[in-house]
């Protein structure tokens, strides 16, 4: 079984890790610590106090709240979307790319999908305008609720005693 | 059935030691999996646990036979899409036609030569034609589980001491079926009648001779006979090597040990996938969907029926669920009908292209064999594309919407990966590759000919979230990544290569972006009658992006007519090169004497055009999809994108912010302070802009309310709202639209030929069809 340290776990992170190291995580057994050493990186990484138990994105994580334990989710910058179990994107800013005009400000026009068959959703945090996610459906698609954990599960896997209130 | 009882057929029963017949043994071995939740029964691995060395050596001979069988049988093939790129691939199956151990290669076929094995058991064949020594048995059919009928199996039966102890199966994707558009994957044709030659599980050869009668009715049928009689003898080749490996494993390891290592290795496969999802993946549901358009009212969409010409959306969701027990299940209700044009697939084929992928991060081993498709529920609603229900489809280039759908399952997963930190696994999705450049007519050679050019294995793959995609590295849905070598081409069509490039832009933006594609530019010479179309997507993007990244570029056709160029060569004039940098720049056209008719648009499907020496064809494969907001990409990175022309300077300063300098010799420079002021504007002018969700939706809301949307986009709708009430039901709660609205296809005028009363395969007499996924 591979192991690695917190500072591989970081640069990793960062995308800093060299290749040598990244390939032999790509080829070998899983590590079974890594969940634990990238928790402790992402709350390295952010300001606030909530414990990140998961991660969305980038910048979005699943956490535990720390004043009343409640399980929400983050962005880096601190903005609270409120329940894990419920679409963040619902809490989201939203940007539509409905138009030729639209489109081409991300591709040139024959680049670009004919909005009359698709179009660009860019979701962006309401504090930060940071852009958590970009989906690209037809009109009318209902918005993605990308992932719905089985925390309760996952931290049975895990060995780790779960947060309260998941 | 008596009436097809065969006096020259094996005595049903006589096949097997326990003297059951192999369809009474394989259903025995399904209860007894089904009843355990092990495979065959196999609660404990007996073999594998008291001799693991036995049993790894057993493993070892088999894995590297197939392995070296493989590449001495492609040597035998002349043509470029086996002998350069690979796609060929045999593999050893148990007695009831599940996997044992394939080869390197084309490995969907794992499942669909096991799914042909399991038809002939299902369907007797044991009685007639009959099951002996020295037999070989073709198939390409799709109704029997093929993914289209350019893919040749040649399956043959291994017998030990008269007792039939395995199979294996030998494939190669030939260069053209003789169906309707030249070809291996070609359009045009709308069913089945169209697709080529269709051969079902047929005896074609007898004491290791191929049968003359199904040499010369073949050959009569493809418009390639030369590659196809060489693929024909690659095939055999390597099948008769594997069985002669085989019967030397078990002289050296003895009969029963290999017989219990080829059921011991499938349940230890599906135990392989169980471990790998625990540890990798996070248990619940995720839920992810693609799409890809099918433009086929456009005027150069030649179809021979008018009730094709209907512009639809592939449309495919799926739901993901990790199992507490980690099992899994792809569940894909909702996806839209079948259609008139040669996407179609079945769930054999569609469910073992997930696994070609699948080995490239959740059964990353040599171990490849059907166990870990028993730790695994697929559901495939009939009716849809994914499981047509209607024996006329035609599925000559499944890969159009294959490949765009399975990109979304790569978001589904990494999204499980990314959440525990297994970041280096995580892959933003592929592209829907390529103009896929087909056609024939006269070659260079004066023979009758036909094309596919594989470079389209080779566009840019999805962003990780540790690194960029690779440029015109690999198509993931094919682990034989590469795009050929140019000279190889050259002498196989009758097209010279003006250029081969990097496609600049085309690669999704973000904090990790896309690999880029690459476009090659080629002119037709030395032909006397020639024709080529066009395959891709145009109008949409296949893939999404990841977690703020952005799709790639969609594709666009180029292609020029009575371009000037052999005048323009004998005048020393200048040449289009192959590089499209811009297209709204129009560099090729800037090269072609007046008078040349071009065709720059997004329409990337076509049907055969007629082509003259000294037309052009511009061959675009397509990049990957981004992961990340762009706005964290490192500086460093984007200014390298500007100095190795990945992007053009514009979309470097609308999507990354950059503010830049170029030198005299045109080096790039990135502002660090600028950029950074810059991306800080960019996000206050995302909220500026952005408008809350739930604002946005109560107009969205009305746009369905009024129906305001194209009629591609309703036409999906329709046909899953049709196949589908349990979609229906969560769109109408989603937009929280009253009950009384609906949406029948009725009511938007579009041809529905087909879309009610259907026949399937099943119907017909003496047919029982394999069925492996919930339907």
């Amino acid at each position: 079984m591979s192991t690695y340290t917190k500072k591989q776990v970081a640069d990793l992170v960062k995308g800093d890790l060299d290749w040598d190291t990244v390939h032999l995580m790509l080829s070998m057994p899983k590590d079974q610590d890594r969940y634990k050493l990238y928790m402790e990186v992402l709350n390295d990484n952010v300001d606030y106090d909530d414990k990140v138990i998961l991660a969305l994105g980038p910048r979005l994580n699943v956490v535990e709240r720390t004043s009343d334990k409640e399980i929400v989710v983050k962005c880096d910058c601190g903005h609270d979307f409120g329940d894990y179990r419920k679409n963040w994107k619902l809490g989201a800013l939203i940007y539509v790319r409905d138009s030729e005009e639209k489109m081409a400000q991300v591709y040139p026009p024959i680049m670009a999908p004919d909005t009359n068959w698709q179009v660009y959703r860019e979701y962006y945090c309401p504090s930060c305008g940071i852009q958590h996610d970009v989906e690209a459906p037809t009109p009318w698609y209902p918005v993605m609720h990308d992932i719905q954990p089985d925390l309760k599960t996952f931290f049975e896997w895990m060995g780790m005693e779960a947060p309260a209130k998941i | 059935m008596t009436s097809l009882q065969n006096p020259l057929g094996t005595k049903p029963g006589s096949l097997l030691k326990s003297g059951l017949t192999l369809n009474e043994y394989r259903n025995s071995v399904l209860e007894r999996t089904a009843k355990s939740g092990f495979y065959n029964g196999l609660e404990k691995l007996a073999f594998k646990e008291s001799d693991p060395i036995g049993f790894e050596r057993i493993f070892s001979k088999v894995r590297a036979g197939l392995v070296n069988a493989r590449e001495v049988a492609k040597k035998i093939a002349a043509s470029p899409i086996v002998e350069q790129e690979g796609e060929l691939c045999f593999t050893l199956y148990n007695a009831i036609g599940d996997c044992v151990a394939t080869s390197t290669g084309i490995i969907i076929h794992v499942g669909t030569m096991g799914a042909a094995i399991k038809y002939m058991i299902q369907n007797d064949w044991e009685s007639n034609p009959g099951i002996e020594d020295g037999d070989m048995f073709t198939n390409n059919d799709c109704q029997i589980g093929n993914v289209h009928p350019c893919d040749i199996a040649t399956i043959v039966p291994i017998f030990h001491d008269g007792i039939l102890v395995g199979w294996v199966g030998g494939m190669t994707h030939v260069i053209d079926t003789g169906a309707v558009g030249p070809g291996s994957m070609s359009n045009g044709q709308i069913q089945r009648f169209g697709d080529g030659i269709q051969i079902s599980c047929r005896k074609t050869g007898r004491k290791d001779v191929p049968l003359r009668d199904y040499l010369h009715e073949s050959q009569r049928n493809v418009r390639t006979t030369k590659y196809w009689i060489l693929d024909e003898k690659t095939r055999i080749a390597g099948a008769h090597m594997i069985r002669d490996m085989l019967l030397e494993v078990i002289e050296e390891e003895g009969a029963e040990a290999v017989e219990t290592f080829m059921y011991e290795v499938v349940e230890d496969g599906r135990r392989g996938l169980i471990s790998r999802i625990k540890a990798m993946c996070i248990p619940g549901k995720v839920k992810t969907v693609a799409f890809v358009d099918v433009p086929y009212t456009h005027e150069d969409v030649h179809v021979p029926s008018t009730f094709a010409k209907v512009d639809s959306i592939m449309h495919a969701p799926c739901e993901i669920t990790v199992n507490a027990d980690g099992t899994w299940r792809l569940d894909f209700e909702g996806c839209s009908r079948w259609g008139w044009h040669t996407y179609n697939t079945n769930p054999t084929a569609f469910t073992s292209g997930i696994w070609v992928m699948m080995t490239q991060t959740l059964v990353p081993t040599e171990r490849i064999n059907d166990g870990p498709r028993y730790a695994t529920s697929f559901r495939c609603p009939k009716g849809t594309w994914t499981n047509p229900d209607d024996r006329r489809t035609a599925h000559a280039d499944a890969w159009h919407f294959l490949v765009s759908s399975w990109s979304s399952l790569w978001r589904g997963l990494s999204r499980t990966y990314f959440g525990r930190g297994y970041l280096e696994e995580v892959n933003a999705g592929n592209s829907n590759p390529c103009n896929w450049l087909q056609g024939g007519g006269v070659n260079q050679d004066g023979e009758i000919h036909a094309v596919n050019s594989f470079e389209t294995a080779a566009c840019g793959t999805g962003a990780c979230a540790v690194k960029d995609g690779l440029n015109h590295a690999a198509a993931i849905w094919n682990p034989e990544g590469d795009m050929g070598d140019i000279e190889i081409w050259e002498l196989a069509e009758p097209l010279l290569y003006m250029g081969r490039r990097i496609k600049t832009n085309t690669g999704g933006y973000g904090k990790y972006r896309g690999g880029l594609g690459y476009e090659t530019l080629r002119m037709v010479w030395n032909s006397t009658d020639w024709t080529m179309f066009f395959m891709g997507n145009g109008y949409m993007n296949s893939d999404w992006g990841l977690m703020g990244g952005y799709p790639s570029a969609t594709g666009y056709r180029f292609e020029a007519h009575k371009t000037g160029l052999k005048k323009r060569i004998a005048e020393g004039k200048s040449l289009p090169l192959g590089q499209d940098r811009d297209p709204r720049d129009k560099e090729f056209e800037k090269h072609l004497e007046p008078g040349a008719i071009v065709k720059r648009d997004k329409q990337c499907i076509t049907t055969e055009e007629m082509f003259d020496n000294g037309d052009l064809y511009l061959n675009y494969l397509r990049g990957g999809p981004g992961l990340g907001d762009p706005l964290d990409r490192e500086l460093d990175a984007i200014q390298e994108d500007l100095n190795e022309n990945f992007i053009l300077e514009e979309f470097a300063q609308k999507i990354y912010g950059a503010v830049f300098t170029k030198d005299d010799v045109g080096v790039y420079t990135v502002d660090v302070e600028k950029t950074k002021a810059r991306q800080a504007e960019i996000r206050k002018e995302r909220i500026a802009r952005g408008v809350p969700v739930h604002e946005w939706m109560k107009g969205e809301r009305q746009n369905i309310i009024d129906k305001k949307a194209s009629l591609s986009v309703q036409q999906m709708f329709a046909s899953s709202f049709y196949l589908s009430p349990k979609f229906l039901a969560e769109f109408k709660e989603f937009w929280d639209l009253p009950d009384s609205w609906e949406l029948p296809e009725e009511e938007l005028g579009t041809p529905m030929y087909g879309a009610r009363i259907t026949m399937e395969i099943g119907d017909l007499p003496d047919v029982t069809p394999v069925v492996m996924v919930e339907e």
